[in-house]
């Protein structure tokens, strides 16, 4: 049963729509936890849920939406560039506005009730060629972007006032890493959904940085970590009929906890 | 070598709406000079260190380091801020921090070149953080912490150095090596160092010249001349008391304690 399924088309497809998701996603993540931004994250993966449930709505293609609700997302929480406390208040109230337009534009759209479960818990398994090229020239994009800035993103997310005293743009850049953030959800989602996307997005760069305290490692380590992860779940999807989600949030989180286990039994100085 | 000063401003005044923090401002900075910046809580310190570094313009005056406007300078001001606590698991080794302070300005990847990397070993190797620096920043003590930021202030070679508060919290044994690793360098390399403090002590035995700052006012020169009872009653505009106790400046009398923080 596991080898005929891997002969099949749809499952190729599937496995290289999920390393194409897993390296953008463990890439950006190391960013995004450096800077806490964990709950944008669920922010804008929700919002992007309202974005392709309004797409439905009115009958365009929903990932087009899903795109288009996280950037709109990612854009407004970097133009305001809030901090602390406030950053998380503001993001908690919007998303649970962005929630309650998502329930109202489901129960408007009159479709299969399948489309709105595929976006909520992913649906990899039936993505398509089309949609696997789109993923990978988005990723490309959002890769060469980070490449780009690299050392600035870095020295802007670990320590901004000596980065902006160098004369490193940290506003602009801030802008920048909402906006990669944003494609680079709107990818995940449509491998694991939106409400498992920090399974690729949080999980990988967290259980990387328990392993290393060198960035470029943590970064490698973190797309290592989600491409096992999404990989092995769909190979394990293939052998038992459970939801392939579940098993990529199992094994990225399984390497988030070995990964924690690792770092207590190895004190930091002693593995320098 | 020319006796140009390093840094020279001229008229300098700082205001937000209708507060002003100071005005007429006068400051040049020569080769090898160790100025403390003093004065309370809000009365423009880290703003002047801002203007310095070009990113705030003051309201009025003109400023130069080197002969050119600060904007263009800052790939050549090392920058010491505040201790200030990492997390504990940010993936950041004491050795990548000391190296953005030498090309984390720049764009791309960065390759991996013995050039840059002995630079950062020797910056590590002149504060003495030789031996932790592949320890997380995180992990490190405050003091620790400041040696790795003094080693990523002087690893670009700077012309100038600007440090604001990096004392505070650290203990006074770290505070010394700290101050003693700033005045050595300045001594050997020449390079002027501007110290922001609200605390005059601990750079008492290296310091040039004190500029402090105080209620929209400025005063200049050297410590006897600038912390002495009557310069410092007429910046606040009360009587303040500084007496000698023990070889320290202690201030008394400042309005709302402000040397107590």
């Amino acid at each position: 049963m596991f080898w005929e399924l891997l002969q099949q088309h749809f499952v190729h497809s599937a496995l290289l729509a999920g390393a194409v998701v897993s390296v953008v996603a463990g890439a950006i993540g190391v960013f995004v936890v450096a800077r806490g931004l964990s709950f944008a994250v669920h922010a804008i993966s929700e919002l992007g849920f309202t974005g392709a449930a309004g797409a439905l709505v009115v009958g365009i293609d929903p990932v087009a939406g899903l795109v288009a609700g996280s950037l709109a997302v990612g854009a407004v929480l970097g133009v305001l560039s809030l901090r602390g406390s406030e950053r998380d208040s503001s993001i908690g109230a919007v998303l649970a506005f962005g929630l309650g337009l998502g329930v109202l534009f489901l129960s408007l759209y009159q479709g299969y009730a399948t489309e709105a479960t595929n976006l909520l818990f992913g649906s990899i398994v039936g993505v398509s060629g089309a949609q696997v090229r789109s993923l990978a020239i988005v990723a490309a994009l959002v890769l060469a972007a980070l490449a780009a800035l690299y050392r600035p993103l870095l020295f802007a997310s670990v320590d901004p006032e000596v980065a902006e005293a160098r004369g490193v743009p940290v506003r602009t850049l801030s802008v920048a890493v909402f906006l990669l953030l944003a494609l680079a959800t709107a990818e995940a989602v449509q491998v694991v959904g939106v409400l498992l996307v920090l399974t690729l997005v949080i999980t990988p760069a967290a259980a990387a940085q328990r392993l290393t305290a060198r960035p470029g490692i943590a970064v490698l380590l973190s797309i290592v970590i989600a491409l096992v992860s999404t990989e092995g779940g769909i190979l394990l999807s293939l052998e038992k009929d459970w939801p392939t989600s579940f098993f990529i949030t199992a094994i990225s989180f399984a390497a988030y906890v070995g990964a924690r286990l690792y770092g207590t039994t190895t004190t930091p100085s002693a593995s320098a | 070598m020319t006796d140009e000063p390093v840094v020279s401003a001229r008229g300098l005044a700082l205001r937000f709406g209708a507060r002003e923090l100071f005005a007429g401002l006068d400051l040049e900075l020569r080769r090898g000079e160790l100025v403390a910046v003093l004065g309370p809580n809000g009365a423009g310190k880290t703003s002047l260190v801002r203007i310095l570094l070009g990113l705030v313009a003051p309201s009025a005056g003109h400023v130069t380091i080197g002969g050119h406007d600060p904007s263009r300078n800052r790939a050549r001001v090392g920058y010491v801020p505040q201790q200030r606590a990492f997390d504990r698991d940010l993936p950041l080794r004491g050795r990548d921090l000391v190296r953005l302070g030498l090309d984390g300005h720049r764009w791309g990847l960065g390759r991996r070149s013995s050039g840059p990397a002995a630079q950062v070993d020797a910056a590590l190797a002149s504060v003495g953080a030789s031996a932790y620096a592949d320890t997380p920043v995180g992990v490190l003590s405050g003091g620790e912490q400041q040696r790795l930021r003094v080693a990523q202030a002087l690893v670009c070679n700077p012309r100038l150095l600007l440090v604001d508060e990096p004392l505070l919290s650290l203990d006074l044994a770290h505070q010394r090596i700290v101050v003693g690793l700033l005045d050595a360098h300045r001594r050997a390399t020449g390079t002027p160092v501007l110290f922001v403090t609200h605390d005059v002590n601990p750079v008492l035995p290296f310091v040039d010249r004190v500029l402090y700052l105080a209620g929209g006012t400025w005063a200049i020169g050297t410590v006897d001349e600038v912390m002495n009872s009557e310069t410092l009653s007429r910046l606040y505009g009360t009587d303040v008391d500084v007496l000698r106790v023990r070889g320290r400046i202690v201030v008394v009398g400042v309005p709302d304690d402000e040397h107590h923080h």
